[in-house]
């Protein structure tokens, strides 16, 4: 029987969760092209920033704008806060020139988590597309840190070409610590690859997990979740015990502005994160 | 030994729910092959005359691009079915497969199981839905990887 996990306890930064709260940035880390790690320290001397794994900040560049990132570190508030993102806008593209000292509006943390206590005793399966490992990440750590709580562990990631993995020498130490099971594709193969090529939804099929046990989640671009859903269910594990982390444009991020309406649900105070049975019925629906 | 591959072919996930008659035949024409890290299977061009379900290892399938030499387009491992260029004429390899890893596979003799799919036709349509479903997979996720998903733009 699995034991009752502690969950990381969502803390709200401020009372008024529209005001940002001044952060430094501790160190800004290239992950990859077109990628960057932000760590980032309260300035009033508050040690902990806890949140719970699939949550999201709102971060804003002073003078530029605010933009909604997911949570990539570590969920028990021993670390830095660390947010990973691309560069695809003016905001994102502001932030990546901060530097070390600089400071940045935080309102957060916001949405739903990834399941972790009903996750307990399962296999968990792990899809992740490109930037989509970011989100998951904190999931994986406190997977880790309450290993004996789960069964098989198994990550599938997939990304554009080699260079375009994230995280990949923790992703080397995981696969060295041989109670996680990595599997890494890649869409475009250089030469120096030497590991699979192939879209992500691939693996799901080679994946060495128990469907009827198993709990997936899966974060990407919204096309391979699609897939990989389709694929999930192929191998036998079915939508109420999969997960899926949506992505829309989201503004308030406490469900007022209906920026991110997403059927009957905003991803910004039902979401991100969604069992996909929930949103079976209009996922990947082009009027939503 | 050829009935020593019967057991082995039974747990191919390819043949899976195939009749005992049936895996006779195809144990048949069927022998193990080993390849070593690095080896080519076969090439571009050269004639098709098998197919192999992979026990242990991966290989590539790789297109030669002119002043980029060999580049994998997908990677087919443990479990999994290369090659059907031996079903259909003119019987010649498109691609090129190179081994990435030491590799254990099951060789299947392309002429030989054509002569038992035209001799016993139940054996020939259950292949052909085998080969199509997996040919039908592919499809879709070489449609997926043609959509560049992890793009900027994506």
């Amino acid at each position: 029987m699995a034991q009752t996990l502690e969950q990381p306890v969502t803390t709200g930064l401020t009372p008024n969760p529209m005001l940002p709260e001044p952060h430094r940035i501790q160190r800004l880390r290239s992950e990859t092209d077109d990628t960057f790690t932000l760590e980032i320290e309260p300035t009033d001397g508050r040690g902990r920033f806890l949140f719970a794994p699939g949550q999201f900040n709102m971060l804003y560049v002073f003078g530029v704008g605010e933009v909604p990132i997911s949570i990539s570190g570590y969920p028990h508030g021993t670390k830095p806060l660390q947010h990973t993102t691309r560069v695809v806008g003016a905001v994102t593209r502001a932030m990546r020139r901060l530097k070390r000292g600089d400071m940045i509006g935080i309102r957060g943390p916001f949405g739903s988590q990834w399941p972790m206590e009903e996750a307990t005793g399962r296999d968990l399966v792990i899809v992740a597309g490109g930037i989509g490992l970011a989100p998951l990440r904190p999931a994986l750590y406190h997977m880790m840190a309450h290993r004996e709580s789960y069964r098989r562990i198994v990550l599938l990631y997939g990304t554009r070409t080699p260079e375009d993995i994230l995280y990949r020498r923790e992703l080397e130490r995981w696969r060295g610590k041989f109670d996680l099971e990595i599997y890494v594709t890649v869409d475009r193969a250089s030469s120096g690859w030497h590991g699979s090529v192939g879209v992500v939804t691939t693996l799901i099929s080679r994946a060495p997990f128990d469907p009827s046990n198993a709990l997936a989640l899966v974060c990407g671009p919204e096309v391979m979740m699609r897939y990989a859903v389709m694929g999930l269910h192929k191998r036998g594990v079915p939508p109420e015990r999969t997960y899926v982390s949506m992505e829309r444009n989201m503004k308030c991020a406490i469900g007022f502005c209906g920026h991110c309406q997403y059927g009957p649900a905003f991803i910004c105070k039902d979401g991100p994160v969604f069992r996909f049975d929930r949103i079976e019925s209009i996922f990947g629906k082009e009027e939503i | 030994m050829i009935h020593n591959l019967e057991p082995i072919i039974r747990e191919q996930p390819f043949f899976q729910g195939l009749e005992e008659r049936h895996i006779k035949l195809v144990t048949g024409c069927a022998k193990n092959v080993r390849f070593e890290a690095g080896q080519v299977i076969f090439r571009e061009g050269e004639e098709a005359d098998k197919f192999y379900l992979i026990r242990e290892g991966l290989v590539a399938v790789e297109v030669l691009v002119p002043e980029r030499g060999s580049t994998a387009v997908q990677t087919v491992c443990e479990g999994e079915m290369l090659g059907w260029s031996w079903l259909f004429p003119p019987y010649r390899w498109r691609f090129q497969a190179r081994t990435r890893q030491a590799t254990r596979a099951l060789a299947f003799d392309g002429k030989c199981l054509r002569a038992k799919c035209e001799g016993d036709h139940d054996l020939g349509y259950e292949l052909l839905k085998r080969f199509s479903r997996v040919v039908t997979d592919r499809l879709e996720a070489t449609r997926v990887q043609l959509m560049d998903l992890y793009g900027t733009n994506s």
